[in-house]
């Protein structure tokens, strides 16, 4: 099964839903090791997206709802998960842009154009402890998933328990980038809270393509 | 609160404040403020408006290096916004503003001590717990812990604690002349910055640096947190003259 318009749509509404149910977990995660608005911040933005997925015209593509999604985070968000985001969904909506299905290629290309323009704007490697370290894990599995000729929604839900696994190796790094950075052995033991945010985000993505399934 | 604008807010400052010939924006070194600004600098320069943009890294408390997000802009910012404020006021071009903003920048160093922390309001909880007896060393401005966590001593310890690696790190030395800026936290009255500045200006005075101006009180606060920054700007006279100016602000009001 390929997935459309209406998965874009349900994984954007899923994503608000998680978003804010975990909106004090993601600050008090922030407040640790950051300070402390990611939860915030995150759900402002999201319940801003949520009220213009609604406008979409009839005969809208994936690709912009995923646009909507980036101009809106870049403008409601702020702190660094405002551009960071807003650009991985403008980076992912380009890499589908025009599709009305989108089969695993179409997928793989949609994570890793997010991945990358997240590279682009904030200069993190993976070990950085930043949202990097879950992306990367979950745009390899999701690849990985794909040569192995899985269905989309495998693909999605390897692309999420990669993102998982990812962000739980950050509880163990010192952080490079950041205000973690400024924290030095500090930050050890806590987990970063954009790698979270990430997981939830991605795991939205397979839960909803798993329900259409 | 301490979250950084989106660009949409500094387009329309931007916008606002353009009269035709560019926009200076002075950020902050926080990885959030820069995202922001460089989004807004490319929207701005697309409606047709030049901007230039200087990042403040004053802060000795962190360790510029590959491995952090750099030094973070702190207090001395405010020593960067003024003097450049008078440059664009006597009427420099954006290019001599931007240049004089960077050199302030170059020539100003800062550390900050908290004895409590913060509240933001939305989450409602302390920033980070100290003891009755604790107090956090190499704190930044929006609440975040710092470097190191120490017994409370004597103000005169804290000082030197504070203003020593503020020395050692640009470095200053005898015979220069600076301006002493001891910046209040929001929650620290203006008695106990003073004592501050009184020790400072002792030790600076020992080392044969002259505090040819000084500035005191809440500046660049994190709310009601309680604490203090020590700056030191290293002066030339194009800085004092700079900073002589008049200035008619919120914050800052002297000549006329």
């Amino acid at each position: 099964m390929s997935l459309g318009i209406d998965w874009a749509r349900a994984w954007i509404l899923r994503s608000a839903d998680v978003i804010a149910e975990n909106r004090t977990t993601l600050t008090t995660l922030d407040r640790e090791i950051g300070d402390g608005d990611h939860g915030e911040n995150m759900d402002r933005g999201f319940a801003a997206v949520r009220a213009k997925v609604d406008g979409l015209a009839d005969d809208a593509v994936p690709g912009d709802a995923l646009k909507i999604v980036a101009t809106t985070l870049i403008s409601t968000v702020g702190g660094a998960a405002g551009p960071l985001y807003g650009t991985a969904y403008l980076k992912a909506a380009g890499a589908v842009a025009g599709q009305t299905e989108l089969d695993g290629a179409a997928l793989v290309s949609l994570l890793t154009a997010a991945r990358d323009g997240i590279v682009l704007r904030g200069k993190a490697e993976v070990g950085d402890k930043t949202m990097i370290d879950a992306w990367t894990p979950a745009v390899d599995a999701a690849a990985a998933a794909l040569a192995e000729g899985r269905s989309e929604p495998e693909i999605l839900a390897a692309a999420a328990e990669g993102a998982a696994r990812g962000s739980e190796s950050t509880d163990a790094l010192v952080a490079h980038k950041g205000r973690a950075s400024y924290l030095g052995e500090r930050a050890v033991g806590h987990r970063d809270p954009g790698s979270v945010s990430t997981v939830l985000l991605l795991q939205a993505a397979a839960d909803v393509a798993a329900d259409a399934s | 609160m301490f979250t950084s604008p989106t660009p949409d807010p500094i387009l329309a400052a931007t916008i606002a404040v353009d009269s035709g010939a560019g926009v200076l924006h002075i950020v902050k070194n926080y990885t959030g403020d820069v995202l922001n600004f460089e989004t807004a600098a490319e929207l701005a320069e697309a409606e047709g408006i030049q901007v230039r943009s200087v990042v403040t890294d004053d802060d000795v408390a962190v360790k510029d290096s590959l491995y952090t997000a750099g030094r973070r802009g702190v207090a001395g910012t405010v020593l960067v916004e003024k003097i450049a404020g008078a440059s664009a006021q006597r009427g420099d071009d954006l290019e001599t503003v931007a240049a004089i903003a960077t050199r302030v920048n170059s020539q100003v160093r800062s550390m900050g001590v908290a004895l409590t922390p913060c509240v933001v309001p939305h989450a409602g909880e302390p920033s980070f717990t100290l003891a009755e007896d604790e107090i956090e060393i190499g704190i930044g401005i929006h609440g975040e812990p710092g470097r190191e966590r120490i017994l409370l001593e004597p103000a005169d310890q804290i000082v030197d604690r504070l203003l020593t690696p503020i020395l050692d790190d640009l470095p200053f030395a005898s015979g220069d002349r600076v301006l002493l800026f001891v910046n209040g936290m929001g929650g620290t009255p203006l008695v106990e910055l003073y004592i501050v500045f009184r020790h400072a200006a002792e030790v600076l005075k020992a080392a044969g640096i002259d505090v040819t101006r000084s500035l005191v009180g809440n500046f660049v606060t994190s709310l009601e947190m309680q604490g203090a920054s020590i700056s030191v700007l290293k002066l030339d006279d194009e800085m004092v003259e700079l900073w002589d100016a008049p200035v008619q602000t919120a914050a800052l009001r002297w000549g006329r």
